[in-house]
């Protein structure tokens, strides 16, 4: 079992038909988990309920990050090893990335209301994270300008590529200006700030909703694929009614 | 003569003619900053502060509508296969047309850059602190900007979509540009770091931008 036996899209169909059920009941269950452990999770001495919104806010902005890291790999796989299905890997996560991100700068927002006194502020993080969301509905115009699927994708992953400059600038946005968010507090040299109170349901929230982004991802890639196989069926169709 | 100047000179003398209009870009840059006091009002005090900013925008703008020419009249008549088989590599091909474009659409905006601050009501300092920065933060623009221009040809109608593409990556240029104008005029800050940050910016892009322009040219155009 490696990644040059997945390349036959119809036995990543099978396989992911088997393994999808587990993973999506996976999900379910640690996103309970994770969602009981926050409601029952302390008050913040400082923040008080509001506090809890970190718990679906931080793993969002986690994805939207992640995902562009998938993505970029799979770009590389695009560009580098020609690897068949690492193109519709791409096109199935920037939809979803796009959503993590859009969710993690609403959670952001309705958390910096009561806490800073404003929805927006344009902070660095604010900022290169809004830039991340303008990438991802760039790279998904991208895809939706081209028929080609396979000329759409190599176009994307250069631009994917390119666009993974913007990631260590997110990351490290907290670090290199001083502004408004919070320095990084979780995943940090020395070992992590947070009470063990609030960072065992964060862990677990962050764990769940990777597995929800891996659940997600793998049916977008089946609806792709399937997709695409409607697609040349129908151009095939097309030429038999033409010759 | 080499390839490579030779490809330069020819781009430079195509756009300096009629039909190339690299000087449009000027007269853009000319109308965006008429336009301003207009919009804003004819305030020369508000006008001097929001002025680096100003031109900093009507420079991203400008260099933004000469970009889709850098590579779609090649693409046109031809000329931009006979590029990419020749001999010499693609990446610095890609690297000498954007230095053309940067030379005879880029530097003309930075040389119009006193007389429109002027317009603007900034002052020695100020005008002198918005050149100096456009003069470094000029040639990050093209650079990303070529990503976007070499995207957009190998989709035959990329026009709008360029901008939608390459304005994301202009944001950092745009920042550190107008910060450094910002902090030579009046800021607490000095003007080294975020000017030095402007000239990182540059170094990158004249790294990165050739790279993937050539490689999106490549799986492009087969």
């Amino acid at each position: 079992m490696s990644l040059i036996d997945l390349a036959n899209p119809t036995r990543f169909l099978a396989l992911s038909a088997r393994v999808l059920p587990w993973l999506a009941a996976a999900t379910i269950i640690l996103l309970t988990i994770g969602l009981y452990q926050s409601v029952t999770a302390p008050d913040d001495y400082q923040q008080g309920a509001t506090v809890k919104i970190m718990f679906i806010h931080v793993p969002n902005a986690w994805l939207s990050m992640f995902v562009w890291g998938v993505m970029s790999i799979a770009s590389l796989g695009t560009l580098v090893w020609r690897h068949p299905l690492a193109d519709v890997a791409a096109k199935a996560a920037a939809p979803i990335g796009a959503a993590f991100t859009f969710l993690a700068l609403l959670t952001g927002s309705l958390w910096g209301r009561p806490m800073w006194g404003t929805y927006w502020e344009w902070d660095a993080r604010l900022t290169s994270v809004l830039i991340l969301f303008l990438m991802y509905l760039g790279l998904m115009a991208l895809w939706r300008a081209v028929d080609d699927p396979s000329r759409a994708a190599r176009a994307a992953a250069v631009l994917t590529l390119v666009g993974a400059i913007n990631l260590p600038i997110i990351k490290f946005s907290v670090d290199w200006w001083n502004t408004l968010h919070q320095p990084a507090s979780v995943m940090r040299m020395g070992g992590s700030t947070l009470d063990k109170a609030f960072l065992i349901p964060l862990l677990v929230m962050a764990v769940a909703f990777t597995l929800l982004f891996v659940t997600l991802h793998i049916a977008a890639m089946r609806n792709e694929i399937l997709r695409r196989r409607v697609r040349s069926l129908q151009m095939m169709q097309a030429s038999q009614k033409a010759a | 003569m080499s390839p490579l100047s030779a490809l330069i000179r020819r781009d430079i003398r195509i756009a300096l003619r009629v039909g190339g209009g690299a000087l449009i870009g000027v007269l853009f840059f000319l109308t965006v900053v008429v336009l301003m006091p207009f919009a804003v009002g004819p305030d020369l005090a508000l006008l001097s502060r929001l002025g680096p900013a100003i031109l900093w925008l009507g420079a991203l703008l400008a260099s933004l509508l000469t970009l889709d020419r850098l590579f779609m009249a090649d693409h046109e008549d031809g000329s931009l296969d006979l590029i990419t088989m020749s001999r010499t590599p693609l990446e610095l091909a890609c690297a000498a047309k954007a230095l053309a474009h940067w030379l005879a659409a880029g530097l003309p905006l930075i040389v119009a850059t006193p007389v429109l601050g002027l317009l603007l009501n900034l002052d020695m300092v100020a005008t002198g602190a918005v050149t100096l920065t456009l003069l470094a933060g000029t040639p990050a623009l093209t650079f990303t900007g070529m990503i976007g221009a070499a995207l957009a040809v190998t989709l035959h109608r990329g026009g709008l979509l360029m901008a939608v593409l390459v304005l994301p990556l202009s944001i950092p240029v745009l920042i550190f540009g107008v910060a450094a104008s910002q902090a030579a005029i009046s800021g607490p800050l000095s003007f080294g770091a975020p000017f030095s940050i402007l000239c990182a910016l540059s170094l990158v892009s004249l790294v990165i931008g050739p790279f993937a322009a050539a490689a999106s040219l490549r799986h492009g155009l087969d």
